[in-house]
């Protein structure tokens, strides 16, 4: 790789320069942004499986007490 | 909706994505000659020809993947369309963006409404930007998810023609390098612009798989609250466009 670049001319910038780097760039940006997006709802889709958890655990608990509460009436 | 884990493969897909990329930034940079006419700004072309190319394939492979939904009327099919479309038109609107800049760097205009190539594709993009509205106006998911799959088979046939009757068109300022009969470049350039080709083809794979995984696994969650809390599971969650 260090071969490659130290054999690679240097980049003739020049007027064109700030159209190359601004047209990557913006590309650059809409993918960064988008996988922020998508970072953003994975931990959203996180937090909905952390409630599910909750009443799994909550239904759970309800239905053992209920249970409990059966057998002492019985 | 049937079950398919989507994040299968992920991880090898996502680091091909980055070795493809990081390979293709390196040969665009270093590796690829100067063009003769253009000069330094033709390095452009290797972003913006393979997003506008991976973009109108994108159309075309989710009116396909519509083609599924109505055969079978499963909505994993719409939901694959749905996210194709979503990822093709952020890649069309990445496309036209960098196809602009390019405009004004070398023809000293950001647009050009009297150019066939450019006016068509904006033409493609504002159709399919009218696909999230068409999907929000309609609340009943049985019937939203139909009329979009006729929608998206619809315009992904249009790309094709459109692209065709492009093609046959004699007056046009755009340069022509890839055409129906082949591309016309040296060979450097050639491999650059392939290797840019997988590695934004690749890009474009990953974020659908992720935003598979991601509307699978929310979808997922949804449907077993419901069954947790003894809901109804076909009733609609609510407006949306997107399949749920």
């Amino acid at each position: 790789m260090s071969q490659l670049l130290a054999s690679a001319p240097a980049l003739p910038l020049g007027h064109a320069g700030k159209f190359v780097a601004a047209a990557y760039i913006v590309v650059f940006v809409i993918v960064l942004v988008y996988v922020a997006i998508m970072a953003i709802r994975a931990q959203r889709i996180e937090r909905d499986l952390d409630q599910l958890q909750r009443d799994v655990e909550a239904a759970r608990a309800g239905s053992e007490r209920d249970s409990e509460r059966s057998g002492s009436l019985l | 909706m049937r079950s398919t884990t989507y994040g299968r493969g992920l991880r090898s897909l996502s680091l091909l994505t980055v070795l493809f990329i990081a390979a293709a930034l390196v040969m665009v940079f270093f590796y690829a000659p100067l063009d003769a006419e253009q000069g330094f700004v033709q390095k452009i072309f290797y972003i913006h020809v393979p997003l506008a190319i991976v973009s109108l394939c994108g159309f075309v492979f989710g009116g396909l993947m519509a083609i599924g939904y109505l055969r079978t009327g499963d909505r994993a099919w719409d939901m694959r369309s749905y996210v194709a479309i979503h990822m093709a038109l952020i890649f069309g609107i990445g496309g036209l963006i960098s196809g602009s800049i390019w405009a004004k760097a070398s023809w000293g205009h950001w647009w050009v409404w009297n150019e066939p190539t450019l006016v068509s594709f904006l033409i493609v993009i504002l159709l399919f930007c009218t696909y999230q509205p068409l999907r929000f106006s309609i609340e009943d998911p049985e019937r939203q998810a139909r009329y979009a799959s006729v929608f998206a088979i619809t315009c992904g046939a249009f790309v094709p023609l459109n692209f065709i009757a492009v093609s046959q068109a004699t007056q046009f300022v755009h340069p022509r390098v890839l055409t129906l009969t082949g591309a016309h470049l040296p060979p450097a350039m050639g491999v650059t612009f392939l290797v840019s080709m997988i590695g934004i083809t690749l890009l474009y794979a990953t974020l659908w798989k992720y935003e598979m995984a991601a509307k699978n696994a929310r979808s997922q969650l949804r449907r077993l609250r419901r069954t947790l809390l003894g809901e109804d599971l076909d009733r609609p969650y609510g407006r949306s466009a997107a399949p749920l």
